[in-house]
């Protein structure tokens, strides 16, 4: 079969500074009609770059040194952009990252779609709005022709997704490149729009390339993958066989640094990949990755490692791959049977005071008024992002939270620190209820808690170095004089395994995880009782995110202090956390141990956000997402079980009306729901059990 | 809508009793005795008194400023201290032909600076955004007076099209004052030019950078299209609003233009006012001002709600 894409040897480069640096060198690929082609790399990989050269719509500052993209066999280096114009959105379409700011955020969508149809389908005004109509019912947007009269901001993010897929689709093309299309949406959207692209793209010859930093993406829909290192193309193969054995060192790493559903960090130590991705101007003679290789000799540092083919359609880059399909070097650490060097606690616990104890808690907000609630006369809706949680933790718990966007967790830390007033409700530390306002807590409190946010690049001060902002609390809060502060800030840095020279950087200085390791350093600076950290690796890297999260252990059993963690991502809440509060629409749904977590009984909200995390084993079958619909607005929560408007598992009018019970589990979780634990458990079970069943005609088939 | 507008037509007059309040206190500490600069050095003490008791300018100052506005507000704004002629009807009258040379100056000047400046702002850092950006960034750094008298100089005496005096008579139509509008209008044009043409340009710059131009082009879309319906739609919102506002520039606001080119608009007027410490006068010409600032303000928040579906659909 002809190749619908293919690229030999591509080499692009950037201009900084009047020099020109290569992104990418040496790429080659191909992908034939009907194949979805992965294409993963970590931020600086280069990857958006291939998919923007293959558009032949890199920014001003790039271009190709060399090397060839033919699409359907035709240089398109050879094209005007006159002739480019017909090929875009017509035979060759992008589906976007961030889907609000790729919509024109002034017109309404339908238009947005229907002039494509207008310009390459030859379709009048008329027919291109129902075109685009059906083009919207196809990807599965509720309610098109409100949705087509709406603008983007009217939309939630995985409905602008959809938009952006039904753009792209209109016109049939023969290529599709997709950039990060799910990064930034919630899992449970991601999964729904993963499952939606499937099916779209089955039983047609539209070839794909899904350019993510997601490995477990990639093996949810693609069946050929390729594996970019810093602009460098290390290995290639089918998903099966990367995954079961991969090549490459950097690939391994990467593998090897997320944690998989089940694991716990009782048993399992993530293995992190050391350093960061080198910037363009920091890159090495010799193999790129050689610096954070674990295996590379003197020769990796002198030579570039040539492109070898493994077998038909396999490629790896890297001097040292016989050694390791033979098996004659490892590169995992003999499965660290960690001794149990902590007593996984549990949540049955000893009855002293609790640390922290949440009752009844509320934090609702006022929204501000748009220009139609003025002209309507409408107040402004009461925003319930906190609905009435009770929840406490002993001593040394760490304390996951998991929820899709708009589920009130980050509204729940916050209140419990003191950057939002709750609105009703107690919270106490050690038995001492604290005052709502941060302002009305004594230093002594602020020094018990302590926050580490999301993003690191926002939470330093960009001019203040290291040394400053490390000192910074023990002078504020821990009455120290600026010379006792400065030598503590020494023993921070090494605990976070930072440098002592850091301390003179400012924050600019730093990559992105050096920063995390800043943020979390000041957080550990007063040794708090109580740390809480808001997606604290979400921002990074994955091969830099196991070695914060392993630090965040270290610090924590060592200290042995309380830890909130808060994340979307049900895998890492599982590794890291004991308890784990599953929360929905401001409310708990499930509380239970984590190692309970993965078995049912769940609550049916924990079922579906459990299928909707893409598996790193191409060969398990995914469970498709149990999940329809969006986060109902918090503004009017539904009545009854808030999450019954989705839930797969609803048993009829008394999920509408009444409240559900809480139901002890046998392990001690507790479970909001008016199904009875025997029966959810039964039900799940043989749920569990007909997919393993499903998964066995695969195998034979 | 009607209860957006009520809130701001509310805060509107509430900007008004303040600046009236603030207007009459200050007019109170201009230097001088108002009734001894009317009369001259030679008027006797009785008629100094007399005067002081005609205009009331012996009550107490509470008494005085509610008297004041009482009858602002019902349209007796007072005889002018120094011409003894009725208020309303002069100030009206300079306020039409301000607004006159406003218009026009909106009308050369609005189009030819957002041109320029789309231009300069598709084509950044190109040659024709060097020369629009150098050349309005000089044209801005002239004083009015040297452009005006420039163009006077070249249209005027040089060529003979248009006269240098545009002392238009009152109850002269649009049509008829028109050929002596057109150079202080080119003269407002230039001071009005730089900074929308800038404006202009680094909407266009910064838009062009967002995704969304991005996912239009690789639609496939021409580029007119691209950047007429795609780019421009969101580009112009900052610049509307800023024309909007400086309409009130235009009004109140051309006292070196007006001079130059010998003018009757509202800002000769308040020039005369301070000069002949005529207070009924001043405070007419400057509650004036403040109302069409405001109204012009209001206009641009209003105008740019209703653009922006961000704004208007929240």
């Amino acid at each position: 079969m002809k190749p619908t894409l293919e690229i030999n040897d591509l080499t692009i480069s950037y201009r900084y500074d009047k020099q020109w640096l290569w992104a990418v060198r040496g790429f080659s690929l191909k992908i034939l009609p009907g194949q979805t082609y992965g294409l993963v790399g970590e931020s600086g990989s280069g990857k958006s770059t291939i998919g923007l050269a293959i558009m032949r719509h890199l920014s001003k500052n790039g271009r190709i040194d060399s090397g060839e993209v033919l699409f359907d066999g035709v240089d398109l280096s050879l094209l005007s952009i006159a002739d480019l114009r017909q090929i875009w959105g017509n035979q060759m379409a992008l589906v976007p990252q961030n889907p609000l700011s790729s919509l024109n955020p002034s017109l309404r969508v339908g238009e947005q779609i229907a002039e494509i149809l207008r310009r390459h389908g030859g379709l009048d005004r008329r027919q291109a709005n129902d075109k685009t109509i059906s083009l919207l019912h196809d990807a599965r947007v509720p309610d098109p022709e409100r949705v087509a009269q709406s603008y983007p901001h009217q939309l939630s993010g995985g409905m602008q997704q959809r938009v952006l897929i039904a753009m792209a689709l209109s016109t049939e093309p023969k290529l599709l490149i997709l950039d990060e299309p799910t990064t930034g949406l919630d899992v449970t959207t991601q999964a729904a729009i993963l499952d939606l692209f499937r099916d779209l793209m089955r039983g047609h010859e539209t070839a794909a390339l899904y350019v993510t930093h997601n490995l477990g993406v990639v093996a949810r829909i693609c069946q050929r993958v390729a594996v970019l290192y810093a602009g460098e193309f290390v290995e290639d193969a089918s998903v099966t066989d990367l995954f079961y054995k991969p090549l490459h060192p950097y690939t391994d790493g990467l593998l090897r640094s997320v944690p998989k559903l089940g694991d716990h960090q009782a048993s399992i130590e993530l293995q992190p990949i050391p350093g960061s991705i080198p910037s363009l101007h920091n890159r090495q003679p010799g193999c790129v990755f050689a610096p954070r290789c674990s295996i590379a000799y003197d020769r990796c540092f002198e030579e570039r490692p040539p492109l070898e083919a493994v077998s038909d359609g396999r490629h790896v880059r890297c001097f040292r791959w016989s050694e390791l399909m033979s098996g004659e070097i490892s590169l995992r650490r003999p499965e660290v049977q960690r001794e149990t060097k902590k007593e996984q606690a549990s949540i049955v616990t000893d009855h002293s005071k609790p640390v922290l104890d949440i009752d009844k808690l509320q934090v609702h907000f006022r929204r501000s008024r748009s220009l139609t609630d003025l002209v309507q006369g409408r107040s402004g809706d009461v925003v319930k992002a906190v609905d009435g949680i009770t929840l406490s933790l002993q001593k040394g718990q760490v304390l996951g939270i998991v929820g899709e966007s708009g589920s009130g967790k980050t509204t729940l830390a916050r209140s419990v620190v003191g950057l939002v007033s709750r609105t009703s409700g107690e919270i106490e530390l050690y038995g001492i209820t604290l005052p709502p306002k941060l302002s009305d807590r004594p230093n002594q409190t602020r020094r018990m808690m302590q926050y580490v946010f999301q993003n690191p690049e926002e939470a330093l001060n960009p001019y203040r170095t290291v040394r400053q902002t490390l000192s910074r609390p023990f002078v504020t809060l821990m009455g120290k004089n600026k010379n006792e502060a400065e030598s503590e800030v020494y023993q921070l840095l090494a605990a976070v395994r930072l440098p002592e020279d850091y301390a003179h950087r400012l924050p600019s200085q730093l990559s992105g995880g050096e920063k995390q390791r800043v943020a979390i350093a000041r957080a550990f600076a007063t040794s708090p009782d109580l740390l809480i950290t808001d997606e604290p690796v979400s921002a990074l890297d994955v091969s830099v995110q196991a070695s914060i999260l392993n630090l965040l252990m270290e610090l924590q059993s060592n200290q042995d202090n309380n830890l909130i963690f808060i994340s979307h991502n049900l895998a890492v809440i599982g590794y890291l956390a004991d308890l784990v509060a599953v929360m929905y629409l401001g409310q708990i749904m499930e509380i239970s141990e984590a190692s309970s977590l993965y078995q049912p009984p769940y609550h049916p909200y924990t079922e579906a956000l459990l299928s909707a995390v893409p598996s790193l084993d191409p060969k398990q079958r995914q469970v498709p997402i149990l999940l329809t619909g969006d986060v109902p607005s918090q503004t009017q929560l539904p009545a009854g079980c808030p999450f019954h408007p989705r839930c797969p598992r609803k048993l009829g009018d008394i999920c509408k009306t009444k409240i559900p019970p809480w139901r002890k589990t046998r392990r001690g979780g507790r479970i909001f729901c008016h199904i009875p634990i025997d029966e959810l458990e039964a039900s799940q079970i043989e749920s569990v059990a007909r997919e393993a069943v499903n998964i066995g005609d695969i195998g034979s088939g | 809508m009607t209860r957006f507008l009520l809130r701001r037509f509310a805060f509107l007059g509430l900007t008004l009793l303040l600046t009236s309040l603030i207007v009459f206190t200050v007019t109170q500490f201009l230097p001088g005795d108002v009734a001894r600069i009317v009369l001259g050095r030679e008027a006797g003490q009785e008629q100094v008194e007399a005067f002081r008791q005609e205009f009331g300018l012996d009550d107490p100052l509470p008494v005085q400023y509610f008297g004041w506005l009482a009858k602002f507000l019902g349209g007796d704004w007072g005889r002018s201290l120094s011409t003894r002629s009725d208020i309303y009807p002069v100030v009206m009258d300079r306020l039409r032909n301000s607004m006159m040379l406003a218009a026009l100056t909106m009308l050369i000047g609005v189009p030819l600076s957002v041109f320029l400046g789309v231009i300069a702002g598709l084509k950044e850092e190109g040659l024709a955004d060097n020369v629009i950006s150098i050349g309005s960034l000089s044209v801005v750094g002239l004083p009015e007076f040297v452009t005006g008298i420039l163009l006077i100089e070249i249209f005027s005496r040089r060529l003979n099209l248009l006269p240098a005096n545009s002392s238009i008579p009152p109850d002269a139509s649009f049509a008829e004052a028109l050929p002596m509008l057109i150079l202080p209008a080119m003269t407002a044009t230039l001071v009005l030019l730089a900074y929308i043409a800038r404006l202009t340009r680094a909407g266009v710059v910064e838009e062009l950078k967002k995704p969304y131009v991005r996912t239009a082009t690789l639609k496939g879309l021409s580029s007119v299209s691209v950047t007429f319906k795609h780019v421009l739609r969101n580009a112009l919102l900052p610049t509307i609003t800023v024309i909007a506002i400086s309409f009130g520039w235009l009004i109140s606001g051309l006292i070196v233009i007006e001079n130059v080119f010998n003018y009757p608009g509202l800002g000769r007027l308040i020039v005369f006012a301070i000069d002949r410490q005529d207070l009924p006068l001043l405070q007419a010409v400057t509650m004036v001002t403040v109302l069409v600032f405001a109204l012009s303000n209001l206009t641009a928040d209003v105008l740019y709600a209703y653009l922006d579906p961000r704004i208007r659909l929240g």
